[in-house]
């Protein structure tokens, strides 16, 4: 059972990331939430292509090595990390200017001001 | 009250889907069947003179993914770019 | 944001160079080492950042000039598609140097060996092209965030923020 530990993490991770969106209020704290979310799932790909006693897949100074973990789920993973981030960028820019705009950050608050 | 409900709801629907779906998933680190990586792993040094196998993935086996993504962070800094725009928003 | 204290000013004068030359290794050797594109290209947008802390925006927004890295991305991103491009006579996104001799045109040996800096083809060639697109727009994101603060100053004053 604690083999498969890090499939508890990323649950763990995916189950913070969705109480953080469903349940708070103030808009940098369900931006985190969904930075969650996608933590946990490029976790998940990484752990899915583990192999036990693998080496990173790179050839460079490499050693005597007799298995190496998967390398294309790391390089999907390394694509939704940049993706994550530039639409993290444009989220935090989009709340900045809501700020602007209602002068608060409470999503009740700007429910209820201007529809 | 109201909320710690929701909250108990939430939690057993996510645990309840998460335990369900670890029956289809193989053990952590037992990878059984992955044709595809290890074709590249034997033959990327090989067919592509590379030695950075993710690289290779990500560059020249899946390039299309990687065109797609350019083009989503160009899109993502001309977003930022428009909202911060000067002259403001109104 | 108005300028830190002097200590803090002289260390990210040093160390944003030696992040930059970081970030310009970990491009070059993205086919031989872990790293690529996209990482070198976060490392280096680092630059900026410090620099920004640092300085404070008045001095910094004063002589950079925001077309230098609007042009390392839209030329990074047409490098990109330039590349997957030239090699249609096989196929999109071929790779058309691997192995050729010439430019980046070395065979590697099988197995593990200590790496080969003129080999992969266009691997290389487009590591540079998404490193330039990534320094570029990072670079451009945080300037123009950074811009967007000045938006919420009703003060009067130039410059908003705390110091030390």
């Amino acid at each position: 059972m604690t083999g498969n530990m890090p499939f508890l993490v990323v649950g763990i991770l995916f189950f913070l990331g969705l109480y953080s969106i469903l349940f708070e209020r103030n808009l940098i704290k369900i931006a985190i939430g969904i930075t969650l979310l996608e933590a946990s799932a490029n976790l998940l790909l990484i752990v899915l292509g583990y192999r036990n006693g693998g080496s990173i897949p790179v050839f460079t100074l490499a050693g005597e090595v007799e298995t190496m973990v998967l390398p294309t789920p790391q390089a999907l993973t390394l694509t939704a990390i940049v993706i994550g981030l530039a639409t993290s960028a444009l989220l935090l820019s989009l709340i900045m200017m809501l700020y602007k705009h209602y002068g608060t950050l409470d999503v009740r608050e700007i429910r209820r001001l201007r529809g | 009250m109201k909320k710690s409900v929701l909250f108990l709801i939430a939690l057993l629907v996510v645990v309840g889907t998460l335990w369900g779906a670890l029956d289809g998933i193989h053990p952590f680190g037992e990878v059984d069947k992955a044709p595809m990586d290890d074709y590249y792993i034997e033959n990327a040094q090989r067919e592509r003179n590379v030695n950075n196998l993710v690289t290779s993935v990500v560059f020249d086996y899946r390039g299309f993914d990687t065109l797609g993504e350019a083009a989503v962070l160009f899109t993502a800094v001309c977003s930022v770019l428009a909202v911060f725009r000067k002259g403001g928003y109104d | 944001m108005e300028p830190l204290s002097i200590i803090v000013r002289t260390i990210c004068d040093i160390f944003a160079w030696f992040l930059a030359v970081f970030g310009a290794y970990v491009i070059i050797h993205g086919h031989l080492s872990p790293g690529g594109g996209f990482q070198g290209g976060a490392v280096v947008a680092t630059f900026m950042a410090l620099l920004l802390v640092s300085h404070g925006g008045k001095k910094l927004l004063s002589f950079v000039k925001p077309g230098l890295y609007s042009w390392a991305e839209t030329t990074g991103l047409l490098l990109f598609i330039g590349t997957g491009f030239a090699g249609l006579t096989t196929a999109f996104f071929y790779n058309f140097l691997a192995g050729e001799g010439g430019l980046f045109g070395a065979v590697v040996p099988l197995g593990a060996n200590s790496g080969i800096l003129n080999s992969s083809g266009t691997i290389a060639v487009m590591n540079m092209a998404v490193g330039l697109e990534v320094i570029g727009g990072l670079s451009l994101i945080i300037l123009y965030m950074f811009k967007g603060i000045r938006l919420y100053d009703d003060t009067g004053r130039e410059e908003t923020g705390h110091d030390r």
